[in-house]
């Protein structure tokens, strides 16, 4: 199918949820309402036609400081048609929460731990959600742009090994 | 000299620091400690091309008991730390280290929430070999150097 199918496509079934549709450099970008996430990535997958069966990647984007809002992002692309889509999904930067996909796509599973360690957004039912590329002890969320860039933890390790203990 | 003299060709003497010395920079076995592009050149160095077994230093063990000189060779996170650590602490002595690239010396351009800023945060490192990535060439300068401090060291 080409991006304008898939776009009115998505449309026809889901006239409330989709806020914005963009194509840019024949890539085509769906701004999905918040609530209706599950239901229209659920439908991408189901759909005989668009049939959205690989979850390419699953972001964050930090809009905060200038618009007050988070970003997920949505790679989807179809093994067996070949074509792809983006979902995007607009969160407010102070209360970030959005639904899981991780039942529909199970590789969603690890994509939102990571977006959830790097950003703090929080998948509602996720089945374990819990950091995955930090430390254990770090605390904050490094890939918002209100963490300091060089904001290590500890600043320096050069006490740290120097007692042979750790 | 007035010793050898009356030992005569097949008779050399000298010190057994220099003796010791010279065995021990003659046959380094290196334990690699790659975590980057570094390593790369770290393993075109021991290929054919640029082989550093010319300098003794070839037999590149993975067991940190075998090893005497850890190259670290790459950007060191803060969660690779305590296994770099260990690994060097590992290692029977007597043991150097040579820091391999700029993320080795410094953090490199990785001045980040995740990098170490430098290998010397966490243990005693005897060359520092600049460059991003250094050339296999360079590494045999900093085995080089290595063997120069090697040959003026007390045991």
């Amino acid at each position: 199918m080409d991006n304008e199918a898939i776009a009115t496509l998505i449309k026809t079934q889901f006239p409330e949820a989709v806020s914005s549709s963009n194509i840019f450099l024949n890539e085509l970008t769906l701004i999905i309402k918040k609530d209706c996430i599950t239901e229209v990535a659920h439908f991408t997958k189901e759909n005989k036609e668009l049939g959205f069966d690989f979850l390419s990647d699953l972001c964050g984007v930090d809009k905060a400081e200038t618009d007050g809002i988070f970003e997920v992002v949505y790679h989807l692309y179809s093994i067996s048609k070949n074509h792809r889509l983006r979902l995007k999904v607009q969160i407010p930067s102070n209360n970030p929460h959005i639904s899981t996909v991780t039942d529909i796509w199970k590789t969603a599973n690890w994509h939102e731990r990571e977006t959830f360690d790097m950003f703090g957004i929080y998948f509602d039912n996720h089945p374990n959600l819990q950091k995955i590329l930090t430390p254990d002890d770090f605390k904050g969320h490094p890939l918002r742009k209100d963490y300091p860039l060089d904001g290590r933890q500890p600043a320096t390790l050069r006490e740290v090994y120097r007692k042979g203990e750790a | 000299m007035g010793l050898e003299s009356h030992l005569g060709d097949n008779i050399l003497t000298t010190t057994l620091t220099t003796m010791v010395n010279w065995a021990r920079k003659s046959s380094l076995w290196p334990m690699p400690f790659g975590l980057a592009c570094c390593a790369i050149e770290m393993m075109a160095a021991v290929a054919p091309r640029h082989d550093i077994a010319r300098f003794g230093a070839e037999v590149f063990r993975f067991s940190p008991r075998q090893a005497d000189l850890m190259i670290v060779a790459g950007t060191l996170t803060y969660k690779m730390a305590s296994v770099a650590r260990k690994i060097y602490d590992q290692m029977p002595e007597p043991k150097w280290v040579i820091a391999m690239g700029a993320c080795a010396i410094s953090g490199g351009v990785f001045n980040t929430y995740s990098v170490v800023q430098g290998i010397d945060q966490i243990m005693p490192v005897d060359v520092y070999l600049p460059g991003c990535p250094p050339r296999p060439e360079a590494l045999i300068h900093a085995i080089m150097k290595m063997q120069k401090k090697i040959e003026k060291e007390a045991i």
